[in-house]
């Protein structure tokens, strides 16, 4: 979180570089090879987490020194994460038995029962103050709320769901999203106290929400579904103000398709030396790739799911809100390609990026409306209101972006592929 | 007997044929020659001039002349014969009876064309309807094979859209009852799912139970040091106090939430009533100056008048302090008859622009029009978006006021209250003017009786002094060189009971507003006045009492009148 330092772990060491010049800051190593890595809010503590061995050891980056090592023994270990303030650390034990409340200022220990076995079961608020845990009893779902100061249950109410399947705070902290599993279309939204506000259902028996997004105001709840469509929600009724389609071929004339092309460099024949030099081997036959306005109507890439299996790779994937709350950034996974910009404030399809590529991860810069978008190739894309641009990564062979991050400042982002990582500096513009 | 027009042969020959019949069993051998000849059907020139040869030779002719004769006569002709009995032919008779005949002939050979005419008409006629029957019976058929065949298609279709309406019902009837399924198999699975669970939560306890007896002593967390809290406070314990607080924080942030949304809405409300308000002036300000007819005119004006008052009242009130019902319905009502009369406003217009066009074009009017018309559309526009928003504000402010009031009920008890106070005004006027017609009868009333007062007060004075001028008479006799007794002042002796009763006389009369007792004032004014025992001096004295005497006795005089 912090400006300064950008940590990294390769196998069973852990790497912490300075973040504007990559320079090794410090070097830990653990005890297995490290599932998942985490800084602490207030960017002191590092925590390693090694699932097979439900370790969890806690690195201080003032004193290196100072080392912390919790170990779940026999409970095993599924996830771990810091708690907002930074001092305790919640661990899920294997098969979801209990949540585990450790304290590294106190060493106690809290247990919470009965956790549910879903991929977003907690969420803190943006304000770092409540903790909202689903849990499962007898077949039925409920909600707690805790006070992270203290760790005292201040809620605890039953949802109308099925099979809950995902807990999202809103930024302003007052109202919880919860919806339910594929199966269902409901989305439920209860207040902080744990009144129910509105539930909202937009169809019944087919296969229901893939994902949600807040809107950074509060204002909008942004629901992806498998029918491909987006519906947006205000935050005063909580009605559908309106629903987003992804259909295969784009006929608004107002919208603008991005279109990447590619396009192999030319080779001045003159200029060939032997034996070539490497800069030039690589020039050659990488690839440059450029965007082109394509005229609409576009057709764009459209994949049919296969229809007997589950988890079907339809529908509204990925919805990101842009920082500015003028956008949002969907992908229909029936056509992997193409990301869809929506403007939010006229409710209109705005802009199509078509790629060669599937895309793998997109992220808005948290500063400006700029996006960012990686599809597994050696390129990433950027794109804001003032147009899109293709930036190579300058590496010698090949580097598959899979995911990226932004810096918090919105300066420089990482790039990361299978083994390697990148970043990349974004130049401000000189006022 | 030479030359015979050989015109209509065949009528000459069937008489040529009767003839030959006849004659021919007289003179067989002569004619048998011819008859030969005559028997065709159409004899030529020759064969004609050989018959009429034949039939009269130089053996029979008086024969044939007796048989032309007898012919003649029963054709109704006159005899041939002259009147003697002698058989000297008429040669004249002879003559007409060939002219008649010739003529007969000639008629006859006419009519004959013509009913040849008339044959070979009705021939070609006959003919003509025949075809014409013969196409019609054609037709006919070929149309009722139309029918035959339409009415087949139609029977055909009609068969066809019962079959899609049967499917349709059947394909209706699968969705439903795959529907049915769908849900019972749901039901089905989750019933499923839960027993499933339900298992796998007891199998989870069980581990959890082995898992944590055997090796309970692991579970550890080792830390070099303690770490301070991230606030740098110290921890603190949990108590109700802390709990009871951590209830008020999360209220807290909820109602902070709810007012800062609460007040973003107000604002915006209030930006929304206002550019309703300038949109309702600015159509109002568009409806007067527009030159009309002098009908609309004085329809518009009243309503206008009463808009405008009623504009004038909501622009007094705070608008962006309110926000209750009442102001609201008001606001909107009032915008929504400003449109309508906008609306018909530009009807009235339109139509008089399309008049106009179909007479003189005015090009100024129409341009001025075309403007005006633009500004309605844009206003119509701007209209119906704020329309739109209050409606979105007037639903979101109820659900948060949660205020159950009717529309209806609102504009009634408005009404009501507005005739209430009118009611009250006519009242009120109606009791001033009862008041004031009061006063003023009562004025009048007063004024009669000053006069009559006047008058009296005239007419007693006279008695007085004639009373008196006897008593002074009389009373001088004795009294000639006595004191003076009385002064003027004695005059102005009080009587206590005239006093009180000439108070009592000085207030009723203080209480006119006109200055008509102004006869009372100076006596109001004098402390003491009434003295019975009048004492009479000189002339002198007798007129400053005869000044002072008619106030006194006047007022002795209201004594004794009262």
């Amino acid at each position: 979180p912090s400006l300064r330092a950008q940590a990294s772990c390769v196998q069973y060491r852990l790497v912490v570089r300075e973040a504007s010049t990559l320079q090794i800051l410090q070097l830990y190593t653990c005890l297995d090879q490290i599932q998942h890595m985490e800084w602490s809010s207030d960017s002191l503590f590092i925590l390693c987490a090694m699932y097979k061995r439900g370790i969890v050891q806690v690195w201080s980056l003032e004193q290196p020194g100072w080392h912390c090592k919790i170990d779940e023994g026999s409970a095993g270990l599924v996830a771990s994460c810091w708690s907002p303030d930074g001092r305790h650390i919640l661990n899920t034990t294997e098969f979801h038995l209990r949540i585990t409340v450790w304290s590294l200022c106190t060493k106690s220990v809290s247990y919470i029962k009965h956790p549910k076995a879903c991929q977003q079961g907690i969420a803190f608020t943006r304000d770092g103050r409540y903790m909202a845990v689903a849990e499962r009893r007898d077949c039925k779902d409920f909600v707690s709320i805790f006070v992270c100061s203290d760790w005292q249950l201040l809620r605890h109410f039953d949802t109308e769901t099925q099979d809950l399947f995902g807990i999202e705070w809103a930024p302003n902290g007052c109202v919880l999203a919860v919806w339910d599993t594929c199966l269902e279309y409901k989305i439920l939204l209860y207040s902080l106290d744990g009144r129910l506000l509105s539930t909202y259902q937009a169809y019944e028996w087919s296969l229901g929400i893939k994902s949600i997004a807040w809107s950074p105001s509060s204002q909008f709840l942004a629901v992806g579904s498998y029918d491909e469509k987006v519906r947006i929600l205000n935050h005063i009724t909580w009605k559908k103000i309106t629903e987003f389609e992804h259909p295969a071929t784009v006929v608004n004339t107002k919208t603008i398709v991005y279109k990447e092309v590619e396009k192999s460099p030319s080779v001045e024949t003159e200029r060939l030396s032997f034996p070539p030099t490497r800069a030039l081997a690589s020039s050659l036959f990488s690839t440059q790739s450029k965007y082109d306005i394509a005229q609409v109507p576009v057709a764009l890439q459209y994949v049919k799911p296969v229809a007997d299996r589950a988890n079907p790779k339809m529908g509204v994937g990925m919805l990101a809100f842009s920082p500015d709350n003028c956008f949002l950034a969907t992908k229909n996974d029936n056509i992997p390609n193409s990301v869809w910009i929506w403007d939010i404030q006229k409710l209109k399809l705005f802009v199509v990026l078509e790629q060669l590529c599937p895309i793998q991860s997109f992220q808005w810069d948290p500063r400006q409306p700029r996006l960012a978008v990686c599809t597994g190739t050696s390129k990433v894309f950027l794109w804001s209101p003032a147009g899109c641009v293709a930036v190579q990564v300058p590496m010698e062979g090949d580097f598959q972006i899979v995911s990226l991050s932004w810096h918090s400042s919105g300066d420089s982002m990482v790039l990361l592929s299978k083994d390697n990582f990148c970043v990349c500096y974004l130049e401000r513009e000189e006022v | 007997m030479g030359d015979w027009k050989t015109i209509t042969v065949p009528v000459l020959s069937s008489d040529s044929k009767n003839i030959f019949q006849y004659t021919s069993e007289k003179k067989i051998t002569p004619l048998s020659m011819n008859s030969q000849v005559l028997r065709l059907p159409l004899p030529s020139s020759k064969s004609m001039h050989s018959f009429l040869s034949a039939f009269c030779t130089e053996e029979n002719l008086e024969q044939s002349i007796s048989y032309l004769n007898r012919e003649l006569t029963t054709l109704g002709f006159p005899s041939i014969y002259a009147e003697s009995k002698g058989k000297e032919l008429n040669l004249i008779s002879i003559i007409n009876s060939m002219n008649e005949l010739l003529v007969r002939q000639h008629k006859n050979l006419r009519a004959q064309e013509e009913v040849e005419m008339q044959h070979l008409k009705l021939g070609s006629d006959m003919d003509h309807l025949q075809n014409c029957y013969a196409k019609l019976k054609e037709q006919l058929e070929l149309s009722k094979r139309e029918i035959v065949g339409l009415q087949e298609r139609d029977r055909q279709l009609q068969n066809k859209n019962r079959n899609l309406h049967q499917l349709l019902k059947n394909e209706k009837d699968e969705v439903q009852k795959l529907q049915n399924i769908i849900s019972s198999r749901a039901t089905q699975y989750n019933h499923d799912m839960k027993r499933k669970e339900r298992e796998y939560n007891k199998l989870k306890e069980r581990l959890h139970q082995l898992v944590m007896n055997k090796k309970d002593k692991k579970i550890a967390m080792e830390v070099l040091n303690y770490v301070g809290r991230a606030d740098g406070k110290r921890g603190a314990w949990r108590t109700d106090k802390t709990e009871a607080r951590n209830e008020e924080e999360m209220y807290k942030v909820l109602l902070s939430d709810y007012e800062q949304r609460q007040k973003q809405l107000l604002v915006e409300n209030a930006e929304l009533k206002k550019v309703l308000q300038q949109m309702k002036k600015e159509m109002i300000s568009l409806l007067p100056p527009q030159k009309q007819k002098p009908k609309e005119r004085c329809e518009d004006g009243p309503v206008l008048s009463d808009l405008e008052e009623d504009i004038g009242e909501l622009n007094k009130e705070n608008m962006w302090e309110l926000s209750c019902e009442t102001v609201r319905e008001q606001l909107t009502n009032s915008i929504r008859k400003q449109w309508r009369m906008l609306k018909n406003h530009v009807e009235k217009l339109d139509n008089q622009v399309s008049r106009v066009h179909s007479g003189a074009l005015n090009e100024k009017d129409v341009i001025s029009r075309e403007d005006h018309e633009l500004e309605t559309e844009k206003l119509e526009l701007e209209i119906q978006q704020c329309k739109e928003m209050i409606k979105t504000q007037q639903q979101l402010l109820q659900q948060q006021l949660m205020s159950p009031c009717d529309d209806d009920t609102t504009l009634l008890l408005q009404d009501c209250y507005l005739l209430e106070e009118r009611e009250r005004l006519q009242e009120e006027w109606r009791l001033f003017r009862e008041q004031k017609k009061n006063f003023e009868k009562e004025r009048r009333s007063f004024t009669e009786a000053a006069i009559r007062l006047g008058l009296e007060r005239k007419a007693f004075e006279e008695d007085r002094g004639a009373w008196l001028k006897q008593q002074f008479l009389s009373m001088s006799t004795d009294y000639k060189h006595s004191e003076n007794v009385t002064s003027p002042s004695a005059f102005l002796g009080s009587n206590t009971a005239g006093f009180d009763q000439d108070n009592q006389l000085a207030k009723p009369t203080s209480r006119q507003r006109k200055p008509q007792c102004m006869l009372s004032d100076p006596v109001s004014e004098e402390p003491c006045q009434i003295s019975q025992y009048i004492t009479y001096d000189s002339a002198a004295t007798k007129k400053s009492a005869g000044e002072i005497e008619p106030n006194q006795w006047v007022e002795s005089d209201k004594e004794e009148t009262e």
